[in-house]
């Protein structure tokens, strides 16, 4: 089965004054799947990301979302691409001066016909599916802690039930608890609605839990893509590092415990 | 997987048809449909088959969820069945709201809050003060802590920056008096009167009150906001941690760089407004430069200038102090930091017109 592309990159460049982040960078996400992208700090996960989301143009390359050519559209294209994506940034971005509840109302606030008693509702559902008690609805942002608000970032990205969401380490700073159960509720999700997952971490347990595929960022390109299984057998030194140091070993382990 | 690949911007429909105790439910039920069909639904009762429907997404599942006790839902593909499950686990539990009743006991909270509130700022405006001339004597003791290139980069902020815009405020304040005392003073033949009407109002109070009523909207915004998104980032803790004293290295050059400049915007502030007065005087009432400067020199005594001078240094401090503290109050939004810098400047300009009134008073009492 010819699996659909939903983000096709070609060529991409990006460049910060004479320090080239990514060079002829390509890469394709397929639909429905769990795309779990690597790469040392600084490598430019983040900034790739950014890229794709729309928010900092690439100097050269193409992107398509959804078939469409997504850099030269027009506004009010890429506004509806952007309806259809959610966005959780590393550091959870949150707008400060409402509570969570009202966060995740944000876009909501975008659909038409919406009661706000619904819209409400819906933004409670979404603050509950990621994991945050009911009362958290009502607080700051400044006043939760920070693993907090890592789902409420996730709550806002997902609340128009998007098709893509792209997430920036989203179990960075989670209890080991609380991070299986984000790896569950990102699994979940990508299975009941088909939601397409991009997901930036250095989580080996996530990548183990969730991933359908991996993408490693190195030289600045992608520079393998693959299942867990073909990540264990490359032989480029860091990737063989990062899949077989001290801590990948005890993931591994951990995951044949749990079979 | 059978999600639906066809372009989203499609209108989104769901209909429900039936009645009695069987109804159908087909379409998409998404985010952009459910409010269509959530007040059909209020009043289903019985089955509702969902074999129909093309799309589900959370709104959609959690809208029927709600009215699961009153529908029995059937016929639902696997991956909606899953997501109807997945929503149905996680369904918020809303605590029993408990509504406290406005009374009079709430206003008579808030009264007492407010004036505890000003109680408290005037506290803490003290204390503030206390720190700083603490941290003042240390360096006296210590000059080598004293934090050199803050106070440099704060005086070219605070003074050298502000210069165009008082200069050109002071000028024109000086061209007005003029003018208008020309209107008056002419109808007494008393032209030359209006020198001194220039040279003891400005001298005296307009020079330095504008001058740091400038500065007040200027800086102590800029002092609240700047200390205020470093505590709102954390990075006023960091320094803490750091073994830093944020006094030291925030406040001192701040407010020390008020204390210098603000003097010398003040002379500034007079120079300027004695020239615009003077050029005015020149084309409306034809006294020329030397003539205006003799008599500035002979009926204008120097208590003038060093009774506006005295208050330079206590608007610096005023100033400064309330621009810091409101940048220390900031809390962890945004929206607080708005708020507090709007305040600082408010309370800047009162408590300079405040002081610069009690000035006046004293100044009387000793007939100066
Ligand atoms: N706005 C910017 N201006 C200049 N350089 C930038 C900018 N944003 C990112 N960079 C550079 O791009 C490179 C990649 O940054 P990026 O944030 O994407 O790293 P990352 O792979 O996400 O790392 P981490 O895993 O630590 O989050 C870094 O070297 C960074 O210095
Ligand atoms: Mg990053």
């Amino acid at each position: 089965m010819a699996r659909e592309v939903v983000i096709k990159l070609r060529g991409i460049s990006n460049v910060f004054g004479t320090h080239a982040v990514h060079e002829n960078l390509d890469l394709d996400v397929y639909r429905g799947e769990v795309l779990g992208v690597v790469g040392g700090s600084g490598t430019g996960k983040s900034v790739l990301l950014r890229c794709i989301a729309g928010l900092r143009p690439p100097q050269a390359g193409s992107i398509e979302i959804f078939g469409q050519d997504a850099l030269n559209c027009s506004e009010a294209e890429r506004r509806e691409i952007d309806q259809r994506m959610g966005v959780m940034f590393q550091d959870g971005a949150l707008f400060s001066s409402l509570t969570v509840r009202e966060n995740v109302e944000v876009p909501l606030r975008t659909i038409d016909g919406l009661t706000p008693a619904l819209r409400r509702e819906l933004a409670d559902l979404k603050i509950a599916m990621s994991g945050l008690p009911y009362k958290a609805g009502d607080n700051y942002p400044s006043e939760l802690s920070g693993g907090m608000r890592k789902r409420a970032g996730l709550a806002r990205a997902l609340a128009l039930d998007p098709e893509i969401v792209f997430l920036d380490e989203p179990t960075a700073g989670l209890d080991p608890i609380g991070a299986s159960a984000f790896d569950e509720l990102i699994r979940g999700l990508s299975q009941a609605m088909g939601l397409t997952v991009f997901m930036v971490t250095h989580d080996l347990d996530s990548l183990h839990a969730c991933c359908d595929r991996i993408a490693v960022l190195a030289d600045k390109r992608v520079k393998y893509t693959g299942t867990m299984e073909e990540m264990l057998k490359i032989d480029h030194p860091w990737v063989h590092e990062y899949f077989h140091g001290p801590r990948a070993r005890a993931a591994i382990a951990t995951k044949e415990k749990a079979l | 997987m059978t999600a639906d690949p066809s372009a989203l911007p499609a209108p989104e429909h769901a209909h429900l048809e039936g009645g009695g105790g069987a109804w159908r439910l087909s379409g998409a039920l998404t985010v952009r449909s459910v409010s269509a069909v959530a007040e059909a639904l209020e009043n289903a009762q019985g089955e509702l088959d969902l074999s129909g429907l093309t799309r589900l997404d959370t709104a959609g599942a959690y809208l029927l969820q709600r009215h699961a006790a009153s529908l029995r839902l059937h016929g639902a593909q696997a991956d909606h069945a899953a997501l109807l499950e997945r929503v149905a686990s996680s369904m918020p539990q809303p605590p029993e709201a408990s509504q406290t009743p406005f009374s009079f006991v709430q206003i008579l909270d808030r009264t007492g809050r407010m004036v505890a509130g000003a109680g408290r700022f005037l506290v803490e405006i003290t204390a503030m003060l206390g720190v700083f001339f603490e941290r003042l004597g240390q360096i006296a003791r210590h000059p080598g802590k004293l934090p050199m290139t803050a106070l440099v980069h704060h005086a070219d902020q605070v003074g050298w920056r502000a210069i165009p815009i008082v200069s050109l405020m002071s000028f024109l304040i000086g061209v007005v008096l003029a003018f208008q005392g020309a209107v008056q003073l002419r109808q007494f033949g008393a032209e030359i009167f209006v020198v001194d009407l220039i040279a003891i109002s400005i001298l005296r109070e307009l020079g330095i009150l504008l001058t740091a009523i400038i500065v007040a909207g200027r800086t102590a915004s800029s002092f609240t906001a700047a200390i205020g998104s470093m505590k709102m980032r954390e990075e006023i803790d960091a320094m803490r941690t750091l073994a830093i004293d944020p006094a030291l290295v925030l406040f001192v050059p701040r407010i020390l760089a008020l204390l210098i400049t603000l003097p010398i915007l003040g002379a500034v502030a007079n120079f300027m407004g004695l020239f615009g007065g003077a050029l005015m005087s020149w084309i409306e009432l034809g006294i020329s430069p030397p003539v205006f400067l003799s008599r500035l020199i002979a009926e204008t005594g120097t208590d003038h200038v060093m009774v506006g001078f005295v208050k330079a240094p206590v608007f610096a401090i005023i100033i400064g102090v309330i621009g810091c503290h409101a940048g220390m109050q900031v809390g962890g939004n945004a929206e607080s930091l708005g708020a507090q810098t709007s305040s600082a400047v408010v309370r800047a300009i009162f408590a300079v017109i405040v002081a610069d009134a009690l000035f006046s008073i004293f100044f009387a009492m000793m007939d100066i």
